[in-house]
């Protein structure tokens, strides 16, 4: 399409115009950086109002609790107390496993804790090792609960940073033991989380080490389960109803029972936080609109100066047998050279300028790594070109009926 | 090769039109050298535009080598102005930043010629008129008789039927006027058709026959004995 010759032509009026060209494209460069700046403070503020609301992962977890069953079925009583087993959790992983991201039982014990000379009461938690996609914890040293523990049901336990600060004081616990209810439990780590203090009161043990010191069931607490982050609010209601049907279908509850089973949907705030962050993309998306409309503005007014400031040499060149498709295209041509140039100038500034804010924003307005996809600033990119050529197709056409005569004497 | 019958033309100015062109008839052959003449405001340059189809007539038939001029779209007119015809201007109206090849073969660009032999092509053209050595200036460069020339090789390099020229001397002292009509000549006794307007006795009497416009209408149309402009020179 870039013949050397139009190049010449292309640098030619540009050099020639400095300073119209450069007022233009800024337009251009302008609109482009806007749309860039603000769509990455909007992706900011989702991020900073994300961290706001949800401290915890708690947002995408459902909780399944066994309770009495209400209405008698299939020849049993009501008031049938429901233990969901270990065999329970490969049963929701080869059915659901697509959806969710980790699932784990939690039994809950209140255990003395003793280590040497100290001790307290602590809350212990059986779990599985996909319980750290569960609940919000980082490892400070050593490791969490790992497979092997639990099909070893290994007496392993991973501590809180509270209680490492309790028991042990200045002494690394890892390999140490310490006894919960009268059984030596090796700790593995030590972990904190966000949530605070009474949560890094806790051990956390493989569910089935607790199962082995309490007479060798295999019967589980509550069920957790944290969906994926690509599945939507109503397909995750819809998820925890078809769990809660397979397992009322096993232990036998009525579909219609309120008891048995008791399912905490995830956190309506989800939804919200969806609603939000939907709010925002469609104002982000209105202003990035807008700044882009001025930009193909800006477009269509550098070709209506372009036609305008050549109009003589423009009928020359209709006079000496240039057809309208040759004078068409050389204006759009030089035209999109203009707009692509300036357009990614403004599209590095504006990413330049984003990295530069950084977090430098999140304390004051809640904007935390404000950012644009690289695709989304490409395509908002090429769409301003595009729309910039058709913007610029008008007055381009325009040319094409100069009157050559005219325009040579100077009219 | 032209053949113009009962050509109208008026213009309009607000309310009021103007009658420029009242029923031209003219036909002129292959090789000629004609001058157009009349005082100013006479229609002369009217007529040479409908030649040149870069203006139409409200009535009346035009034949251009045997092809009748009617109702083209802009890109069949553009070809025409491309491949029969070459226009002069009085005021040059080359390309002030191409340099003097580069405008010669503007031209050739518009046929898409590529660009090696667009640009031997247009060296060619510049060399017989005698531009040779100036084909890298600009027209800032050149004088007045030489950007006619350019202006010249830039009308012929696609070997058009007919060579148009609007008052081509009119900018230039008579001296150089008399240079650029003995080129003008060598180019129509190679067998080019020349119709040059002019309000000039002097540069009429070079051509090979006069036509005279008065108020719209050929009030003469005579050929005459056709003087050298190198005598003058
Ligand atoms: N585009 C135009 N619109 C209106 N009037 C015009 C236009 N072109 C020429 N005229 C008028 O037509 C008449 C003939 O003009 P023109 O053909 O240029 O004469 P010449 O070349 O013989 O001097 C003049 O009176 C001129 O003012
Ligand atoms: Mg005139």
């Amino acid at each position: 399409m870039f013949k050397r010759d139009q190049w010449e032509e292309i640098i030619y009026t540009i050099s020639k115009n400095k300073l119209r060209t450069a007022l233009s494209g800024f337009t251009i460069a302008l609109g482009v950086f806007i749309f860039v700046v603000l769509f990455g403070f909007g992706n900011g503020l989702k991020n900073g109002f994300s961290n706001f609301f949800m401290n915890d992962n708690d947002i995408r977890v459902m909780r399944i609790f066994p309770t009495k069953t209400f209405i008698p079925y299939r020849g049993l009583k009501s008031q049938r107390q429901i233990r969901f087993e270990n065999e329970d959790l490969k049963i929701i992983e080869e059915n659901f496993g697509d959806y969710i991201d980790g699932i784990s039982p939690r039994l809950n014990r209140n255990f003395l804790a003793i280590y040497k000379n100290q001790s307290n009461n602590f809350g212990v938690r059986g779990v599985s090792p996909e319980y750290i996609k569960i609940e919000k914890i980082g490892i400070l040293s050593g490791r969490f609960l790992n497979q092997n523990d639990i099909n070893g049901s290994y007496k392993h336990a991973v501590i809180g940073n509270l209680i490492k600060q309790e028991l042990f004081k200045s002494e690394n616990p890892i390999n140490k033991f310490v006894i919960l209810n009268g059984t030596p439990f090796k700790v593995i780590g030590v972990f904190e989380d966000v949530d605070g203090d009474n949560e890094e009161k806790t051990f956390y043990v493989p569910y089935t080490s607790i199962q082995s010191i309490e007479k060798n069931n295999d019967k589980l607490g509550t069920l957790l389960i944290s969906v994926k982050e690509n599945i939507s609010y109503s397909s995750a209601i819809l998820l925890g109803e078809r769990i809660v049907k397979l397992l009322k279908r096993k232990y036998l509850i009525h579909p219609k029972d309120r008891g048995g089973i008791f399912l905490r949907k995830i956190s309506d705030e989800l939804n919200e936080r969806n609603q939000f962050a939907t709010a925002l993309q469609i104002i982000v998306s209105f202003v990035g609109l807008g700044t882009l409309l001025a930009g193909i503005i800006g477009v269509s007014n550098i070709m209506v100066f372009i036609v305008k400031e050549r109009t003589k040499e423009l009928g020359i060149k209709i006079a000496i047998g240039a057809t309208p498709s040759n004078i068409l295209n050389s204006i759009l041509q030089e035209s999109i050279f203009i707009t692509t140039i300036s357009g990614l100038t403004g599209l590095l500034f504006g990413v330049i300028c984003l990295e530069l804010i950084g977090n430098s924003l999140s304390e004051s307005f809640y904007i935390i790594n404000p950012y644009i996809k690289f695709s989304t600033a490409i395509i908002a990119t090429i769409v301003l070109i595009i729309l910039g050529s058709f913007a610029g197709f008008l007055p381009a056409r325009q040319a094409t009926k100069i009157k050559p005569i005219e325009a040579i004497n100077g009219n | 090769m032209i053949k113009l019958s009962n050509i109208q033309k008026s213009y309009k100015l607000g309310k009021n039109s103007l009658h420029v062109l009242k029923g031209i008839n003219l036909e002129i052959k292959e090789g000629e050298m004609v001058a157009i003449m009349g005082s100013s405001g006479s229609g002369k340059s009217t007529l040479l535009n409908i030649l040149g189809i870069l203006d139409s007539q409200d009535s009346g038939t035009y034949f251009l080598d045997s092809q009748e001029i009617k109702n083209l779209d802009e890109t069949k007119a553009a070809n025409y102005r491309n491949k029969f015809l070459g226009f002069v201007f009085q005021s040059f109206n080359l390309i002030s930043y191409k340099t003097a090849i580069q405008n010669v073969a503007l031209p050739l660009q518009f046929q898409k010629i590529n660009r090696k032999s667009r640009q031997k092509r247009a060296k060619e053209f510049l060399g017989m008129v005698g531009l040779a050595e100036w084909s890298t200036h600009h027209p800032n460069e050149l004088s007045g008789g030489q950007k006619q020339r350019v202006a010249i090789a830039r009308a012929l390099v696609t070997q058009p039927r007919v060579l148009l020229a609007d008052e081509p001397t009119g900018a230039l002292d008579s001296k150089t006027s008399y240079e650029l009509m003995e080129l003008l000549q060598k180019i129509n006794d190679s067998g080019e058709t020349i119709i040059i307007v002019t309000h000039e006795e002097d540069i009429a009497s070079m051509c090979k026959r006069i036509v005279n416009l008065k108020d719209g209408k050929i009030v003469e149309d005579k050929h005459i004995k056709q003087k050298l402009a190198s005598e003058y020179v």
